[in-house]
Parts: structure tokens; C-alpha cells; sequence
């Protein structure tokens, strides 16, 4: 009798791209729903628009490539991109600028490198802050969160703004959106005043800004699934939450009243989002368990740097396009000792 | 010293699957009845192939020597039953890419009837652990868990490497195959024999017995054997049930916490590890005086309609193996050599069994689909945290498939035990361990090259340095000559004629100054 040939190992491999990449899109779904109970539905829309383009731009830039199309599409890597980035924009954000910046992560960031797996950037990132420097203004109008908001807008006035059509009578922009917490910290502080002035304010709450840090709580409920899932280690999440505590901490100590506290960076921003959904990221991460904790604890560091003293009031998609770079060099050096390693075989 | 606490130690990564071994585990199906012919390879074992001691149309008898070693590292055939040679010529043999391998073909009579065997050795500790040694390796003894590494190499550590552990290897980690579980099962006492002649020719201090825990039958009767031969020192660990805990350096760092070093063999950490059908077939060697003629084989899977263990022949065709465990089912799709981590498909079943065949897997379609096309790698790591050897799989796939073969090494390719946990693990389905294969082959083939050229370069070399030692000699020579004419000239221009006479007197002078000199010393001592 005679059978068909193939290597082993023989067996129904218990992991696939697709389960990989589905098992984050689900475990951002808390989040989302959080997202969009504090700011309403624009996000859902952000999504929409952004997977719908990430589709289309992956099939042509493929089939341009004249590879095969639908294995491509069916991985869910270029929703996850898409999602990634539909969640970190401004829930009003213009149309335009969403596509803009999927057309940029899936054609420039993603297939100009080699398609999946061979991109040194994170393509959401890398489109995030291309929007961010070349729209500083939109990219940083955000809407309060729910319990401030006075003019909530319902869907259709959501999808009317960002498709163009303006606002309902009778509102304008500056009565409807506000700045980030990150962004308005970092302005209060410019004036001047202390932390303990800037805590009166009505938007921050428990551990951070209002809002915001229930959104943050609820990306870490999706994030320790990721975890309990085996789909990403502790390490650099856990490394870069500590980089950051670590460093906002230390200068916290020595001056409480211009530093703002620890809790604050984390719950205020994009951090848990980032640690345990961006900087995960394992085709731009480093890949060894010593290079993971590194590259988490510069991101940290570096996000409070930038938050710090930097330009720009969020950080994390700079940092972790930074240490995107180093990530290579520092796989390089933190390779794990081989099994019967000899002592001169050590470094 | 003994190892405290046995098994108190880890091993990095590994994976966990569906071990399968219900469907054969504890079945034995009996002999394979004697086919008509039987195809002995003269390779069956790691190192130098055999070479024939017959020929064609010689009748030979059972356990008789039909092929013999011709390097250290090699191993004996024997016939497995009486019968005539019809040919020694190159056949199929069961390997990856289905090549063809010089074989003896047999032409079995049907009588089983025994030659002329060796003598029992049931003193064998009165006897010098070489002759023992010896014994093992006209056996023709090699490793029966699947490498089939000469035994008698094994045991053969030298002097300058005292042994403290012998391991004795029944974790059996792949899964569905369960020859070994029923060896342990069934003839515990067999292999508790084999371990006292093998405790005795490695001269170590202890052993320990290696079994994962998804077999307790067998490690009781493992442990009522032990106890019962009244042996010291020997211990059977339960091992928790993780593939490839049987990989002998896994197995190694989990019973005793030592690593085996990288590019290294275990007697550089004073341990020898030998599986237990390998303790098994020493016993028959040194207690009975008989050679290694067939094995158990595990015959399993959904394709297979009465799955169990079967004692075979070597050189039985697998298909007539597999009609002995009720032929195959609706369901057979692919047949697997091995074990599904670690053993490969065969595109036909008409090959021999032989040494190290310890699993004949016919799989269905669901046990063992076709692969899917490979995705890019997308640096998951999951590779890395599956690796036991502590590699960097995906880098290694990345200078592998880019060619880079000094990175390869540099990436320590050679520590790679292909066990197969990166592929398995990969979401991208790459199929890794081919890889590295592919790698290996491609370093082992450039390394020849350049030692040939390397050779070639010495000789080229020696050749110049040759013509110029020649040609300097013969300057050298040439200048003498012209010295000699010189000094001649210098020294007054003397008549050639006159010298020569000058010289031929001068002899004679000499000449008779020595007689003198002789006969006053004869002279002196008379
Ligand atoms: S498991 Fe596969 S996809 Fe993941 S890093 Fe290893 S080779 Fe790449
Ligand atoms: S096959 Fe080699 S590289 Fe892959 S897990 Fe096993 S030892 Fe590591």
C-alpha cells in the first residue's frame, strides 16, 4: 500500500495565526465596550472605517504582490492593526484621517517591509504618530467622558461629525470636545500650579483621569486573558508597568507637587493598552525572555520621559516605535544560555 | 555518591499533547508469524555499516553472524531464523526520502533452526568487564528506543571517565507508542537482570530507573522487580509524563540535575543512559548467549484494525506486521515510522522492520492531517519557550532559510535534538524541524567540502615545499661542487693527478696507523 509523505511532527497543531490574532481582537472587547460607554459610539465607527480599509488595502497590496489573497486576510493580522489603531484615535476623528492612517500602516508600515512578519515598526503605532505629528490639533481633541459630558452626541450626530457634516446646531467643537487628561496635566503644570491644585479639577478620580481609567481597567481584564490564554508573556507588560511605575515613582518622591503620581501615568493614558495589546506586538517585540523584560522596561521609562519632558503629552506610541528599533540588538545580546552550555560558552 | 532526591529537577519547555497510548498499551498480539523472506539492511544502526559474511546461496542458521562490523562504531546482523542468502543487493529501506541500501535477503526455511551460539555467561561478575563489552557488541546490541547507537560504544567510557549513574530510560514520551510500557509490564525481571550485568560492565555507583507517571503498571512491577533481585542502589523514579522527557539529556537533567554540555555525551557527567528494551536485549547476550534477532513494535493508530505490540523478526516486511494487528482500517491515510513527534512518513509499507523501528503508526486523517501552507513567522516566541534545548528556534528557521549556515552554528544548530516541540507550537505552522535538518545536512556537507579542500591544500602545499626542498638540494649541491672547484683553484692550481696520489698515500698512512693500533690493543687483552 502506499500513503502520502510529509515531515513531522504529525498532529493536529494546536495553534494557528488566526486563533492568535482572534483571541486579541476578543480580549480588547471589554475595552471597547468601556470606550464606548465613556465616549460614546464614535469608536465603533473609528473601527468600522478602519478594518473596512485595512481589508481592502491588504487584498490589493497583495494581490499587486500577486500573493495569495485570502490566507492573507483570514490570519486577522490586519484587523488587529486596524483595531489597534481605530481604538488609540480620537473618538470624532475625521474619516480621512482614519483611512489615511490604515492606508499608511498596511501599504507603507507592513507590506513595503515584506508583508506579515518581516515589519520592524508596529504598524498601528507608526501610523498613529504619523497622524499625531502631521494633525496635532484633531489627534488631540478628545470628548470628556460621559459623566462630564453636557452634550453627549447620540450615533447619527457621531457618525455626521466625523463624516464631515459638522456638529448639531447650536454646539461647536470647543464645547464638545476636551483635552486628554495627559494633555491637560501637562498644560496645568506648564502654568505653573501644583498637583494638588490640578487634583480639584472634576476629571480625575480614583486612580487617574475619570473615564479613562475604567477604560484602562477593563483593557486589563482583556489583558490577563491574553496572559491566561498563553498568547502573550508576563514580561513585557509587566516590565514596562514597572519601568514605568519605577521611574514616575522615584522623581514622585522628590517632588509630589510637580510629578504627578505613579497611579496617575498609569491609568491616564494609552499604558495598559500598550503594555499588554502594542507592546506585545510580537513580530516588532524582542523575542527572548531577557530581551522582553529589557525592551518592556525602556518603553516604560521612556514613556515617562517623553511624558515628562517631551513634546508631546502621550508617549506611548513613541516609545514603543523607539524600542522597535533597539529590539533586534537586543535580542542579540540577551540570548538564553543553551541546555549544557559550558563555562567558556557563557556571554 | 547518590544522586539525592532523583528527579527533584526540570527541564526547560516541552510540550504537552494527547498521548494516545490507550489504544495499544498493555496489548500484546504475539509473535509475527515467520514471513517467507526478510530484508536485513546492512545499516540498522549508527556508524559503519556491516559487511557481509555470506553469500549468496549459503544456508544459514538462526542467530548466526551474516554481517560483520568493520569500524568501532557499528554493529553485527545475525540471521533472525535458518534459511538461504538469495541475494545481497541495494532495496528500499525505511528512511525519510525512501532510499535504497545494500540488504540481505533471506529466504527463511521455516525450520527456526539455531546455530552454534556462545556460551552462557551467568558468572559474569567474576568475568572482566571487556569480555562483557565484547559479548554486547557481537550481539550486535544498538539502542532500541529509536537512535540505535551501538551499545557497546556506550558502555565503553574509558577509564578517564568514572560513571556514577547509570539511567535507565522507560519514559517513553511519544506519544501512542507503548513497546517499552509492555516490556516493563510484562519482563521487568528480564531487564532488572540486564541492569546488573550493565551496572557491572560501566562499573557506577547507582541507577536510576526513569518512568513518566501515565505509567503506573509499569512502574510497580518495575519497582516489585527491583526489590525482589535484592539489588542496592537502584531506584525507579516516576517522572512527570512531558514529551521529550525521554530525550536522553532530558531525562538525564531531570533524574540526576546534570546537563549534559552542548556538542557533549553524558560520561562527561559520569552518566550512561540506556533504554530498557537496550537492558533487555543485554540480558539474552550475556545470560543465554543470544544476539539481538527481533524486537516488540508497537503497531497503532486509527488506521490499524487491532492495534497492540508485536514481537517481530527483523527484516519482516511492515505490511505483513501490520495484517498481524488485523490489517489495515477504512481509516488508514498515513503510515509513520515512529512516533508522531519524532518519526517520519513512509510512502510505502513494503520495507523491513529493523533495529531501531519501535513504532509502526498508522494514522487516519485526523491524527495526522496534511500540513497547511506555512505562514511568515510572526516572532511569537512560542518556539522558544517550547525549545528543551534552550535554542532560539525562529532565529535559527530565519539563517537556516536564508542559507547562513556559520550563523546556524553560531545559534548552536548542532545542540538541536530534532524533537520537533517549535513546529509543533508554531501558529504559523512552519515546518521548523525541517529546517534545521536542512541546515545540518547542508554544514556536514560544506564542512567535508572544506576539508577536502583543506586537503587538497596540504598536499598542494607539501608538493611545493617538495619540489622546493629538491630544488634547493640541488643548488645546494651545485654550489658544493663550485665551492670544491674554487678552493682547488685558490689553493694553487694544484695538477688533479698529483692530489689524487697525494690523497691514495695519505690513505694508505691512515691505514696502517689503525692496523698498528689494532694489534698493540689485541696485544694488550691477550
Ligand atoms: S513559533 Fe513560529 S511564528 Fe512563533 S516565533 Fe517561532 S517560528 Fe516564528
Ligand atoms: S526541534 Fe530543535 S529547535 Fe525545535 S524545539 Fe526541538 S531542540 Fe528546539
Amino acid at each position: 500500500m502506499k500513503f502520502p509523505v510529509h515531515t513531522s511532527p504529525y498532529g493536529a497543531l494546536p495553534n494557528n495565526v488566526t486563533r492568535v490574532m482572534g483571541e486579541v481582537l476578543l480580549a480588547l472587547v471589554p475595552g471597547i465596550i468601556a470606550l464606548v460607554y465613556y465616549f460614546g459610539p464614535g469608536v465603533l465607527i473609528n473601527i468600522s472605517l478602519a478594518v473596512t480599509t485595512a481589508l481592502v488595502a491588504e487584498a490589493g497590496v497583495l494581490r499587486l504582490r500577486h500573493r495569495p489573497v485570502r490566507p492573507a486576510l483570514t490570519d486577522l493580522s490586519a484587523t488587529v492593526t486596524a483595531v489597534l489603531l481605530a481604538i488609540a484615535l480620537p473618538p470624532l476623528t475625521p474619516w480621512w484621517m482614519t483611512i489615511l492612517g490604515v492606508l499608511f500602516a498596511i501599504v507603507m508600515v507592513k507590506h513595503l517591509y515584506g508583508g506579515l512578519g518581516y515589519n520592524p515598526f508596529n504598524p498601528a503605532m507608526a501610523a498613529y504618530v504619523l497622524l499625531l505629528v502631521s494633525f496635532p490639533v484633531d489627534m488631540t481633541q478628545w470628548l470628556p467622558p460621559e459623566m462630564l459630558n453636557e452634550h453627549p452626541l447620540n450615533l447619527a450626530q457621531t457618525l455626521t461629525a466625523i463624516l464631515g457634516g459638522g456638529l448639531p446646531d447650536g454646539l461647536t467643537w470647543d464645547t464638545v470636545t476636551s483635552a486628554t487628561p495627559l494633555d491637560a496635566m501637562r498644560e496645568q503644570l506648564k502654568m505653573n500650579k501644583t498637583i494638588s491644585e490640578i487634583a480639584q479639577n472634576p476629571m480625575w478620580g480614583d486612580f487617574g483621569a475619570r473615564g479613562w481609567e475604567w477604560v484602562g481597567n477593563w483593557f486589563l481584564v482583556g489583558g490577563l486573558f491574553l496572559l491566561w490564554r498563553k498568547i502573550i508573556t508576563w514580561h513585557i507588560p509587566f516590565s514596562m508597568i514597572a519601568g514605568l511605575l519605577l521611574a514616575s515613582g522615584l522623581f514622585w518622591l522628590f517632588d509630589a507637587e510637580s510629578m504627578p503620581f505613579p497611579g496617575f501615568h498609569l491609568f491616564s493614558g494609552g499604558m495598559i493598552l500598550g503594555a499588554f495589546f502594542i507592546a506585545t506586538d510580537p513580530v516588532t517585540a524582542s523575542t527572548t525572555p531577557k530581551g522582553r523584560l529589557i525592551y518592556g522596561f525602556l518603553i516604560g521609562v521612556t514613556v515617562f520621559i517623553i511624558r515628562t519632558w517631551g513634546g508631546y503629552p502621550d508617549a506611548v506610541a513613541f516609545a514603543v516605535l523607539l524600542m522597535n528599533m533597539a529590539a533586534p540588538t537586543i535580542d542579540y545580546y540577551t540570548r538564553p544560555r543553551v541546555f549544557g552550555a559550558r563555562e567558556e560558552d557563557h556571554g | 555518591m547518590i544522586t539525592k532526591n532523583p528527579g527533584q529537577w526540570d527541564f526547560h519547555g516541552g510540550i504537552h499533547r494527547p498521548d494516545c497510548k490507550s489504544l495499544s498499551a498493555g496489548k500484546y498480539l504475539g509473535k509475527v508469524s515467520l514471513p517467507d523472506t526478510l530484508v536485513l539492511p546492512l545499516q540498522q544502526h549508527i556508524g559503519a555499516m556491516a559487511e557481509p559474511v555470506v553469500e549468496v546461496g549459503d544456508h544459514v542458521l538462526k542467530g548466526q553472524t551474516i554481517a560483520r562490523v568493520t569500524e568501532y562504531i557499528g554493529a553485527p546482523i545475525h540471521a533472525p531464523t535458518s534459511g538461504t542468502i538469495t541475494a545481497i543487493e541495494e532495496r528500499p529501506v525505511p528512511h525519510p526520502s525512501g532510499l535504497s541500501a545494500p540488504c540481505i535477503i533471506l529466504q527463511t526455511d521455516g525450520r527456526d533452526e539455531w546455530g552454534e551460539l556462545p556460551e552462557p555467561l551467568p558468572y559474569f561478575d567474576d568475568l572482566d568487564p571487556s569480555l562483557l563489552r565484547e559479548r554486547i557488541r557481537w550481539a550486535g546490541i544498538v539502542g532500541l528506543g529509536g537512535a540505535a547507537f551501538p551499545t557497546s560504544v556506550k558502555v565503553n567510557h574509558g577509564p578517564d571517565r568514572p560513571i556514577q549513574t547509570l539511567v535507565i530510560n522507560g519514559a517513553e514520551c511519544e506519544p501512542y507508542i507503548t513497546c517499552d510500557d509492555l516490556l516493563m509490564r510484562e519482563q521487568a525481571d528480564r531487564i532488572v537482570e540486564g541492569i546488573k550485568v550493565l551496572l557491572y560492565v560501566v562499573d557506577a555507583e547507582e541507577c536510576l530507573i526513569g518512568i513518566e507517571d501515565n505509567k503506573p503498571e509499569a512502574i510497580a512491577a518495575m519497582r516489585k522487580a527491583v526489590a525482589e533481585s535484592g539489588l542496592r542502589d537502584v531506584q525507579v523514579v516516576q517522572v512527570p509524563t512531558r514529551y521529550p522527557m525521554g530525550g536522553e539529556k532530558q531525562l538525564i537533567k531531570v533524574l540526576t540535575g546534570k546537563e549534559v554540555p552542548s556538542n557533549g555525551i553524558p560520561s562527561e557527567v559520569g552518566v550512561i543512559c540506556v533504554n530498557v528494551a537496550t537492558a533487555a536485549a543485554v540480558t539474552d547476550a550475556v545470560m543465554a548467549g543470544r544476539p539481538l534477532l527481533s524486537r516488540l513494535v508497537t503497531v497503532t493508530g486509527e488506521g490499524v484494525n487491532n492495534p497492540g505490540n508485536l514481537e517481530v523478526p527483523f527484516g519482516s516486511f511492515m505490511s505483513h506486521v501490520i495484517e498481524q494487528a488485523g490489517g489495515y482500517s477504512d481509516k488508514a491515510y498515513k503510515l509513520i515510522l515512529g512516533g508522531p513527534m519524532m518519526g517520519f512518513t513512509l510512502g510505502d509499507d513494503e520495507l523491513p522492520v529493523t533495529k531501531g523501528s519501535n513504532c509502526l503508526l498508522v494514522a487516519s486523517r485526523e491524527e495526522a492531517p496534511d500540513p497547511d501552507k506555512a505562514m511568515p513567522c510572526i516572532r511569537c516566541g512560542k518556539c522558544v519557550e517550547a525549545c528543551p534545548a534552550q535554542l532560539l528556534p525562529q532565529q535559527l528557521y530565519w539563517y537556516a532559510r536564508a542559507k547562513d549556515f556559520d550563523k546556524t552554528q553560531e545559534y548552536n544548530l548542532f545542540d538541536c535534538i530534532e524533537c520537533g516541540c517549535c513546529s509543533w507550537v508554531c501558529p504559523s505552522h512552519i515546518p521548523l524541524v525541517q529546517y534545521y535538518r536542512f541546515a545540518k545536512t547542508e554544514t556536514w556537507a560544506l564542512e567535508k567540502e572544506k576539508q577536502q579542500a583543506e586537503d587538497a591544500r596540504r598536499r598542494h602545499e607539501a608538493r611545493v615545499e617538495r619540489l622546493e626542498r629538491l630544488e634547493r638540494e640541488r643548488k645546494a649541491r651545485l654550489r658544493q661542487k663550485k665551492e670544491a672547484l674554487e678552493k682547488k683553484t685558490a689553493s694553487g692550481g694544484m695538477d688533479p693527478k698529483k692530489a689524487a696520489v697525494e690523497a691514495a698515500m695519505k690513505r694508505v698512512a691512515e691505514k696502517k696507523a689503525r692496523q698498528a693500533k689494532t694489534e698493540k690493543r689485541s696485544e694488550e687483552s691477550s
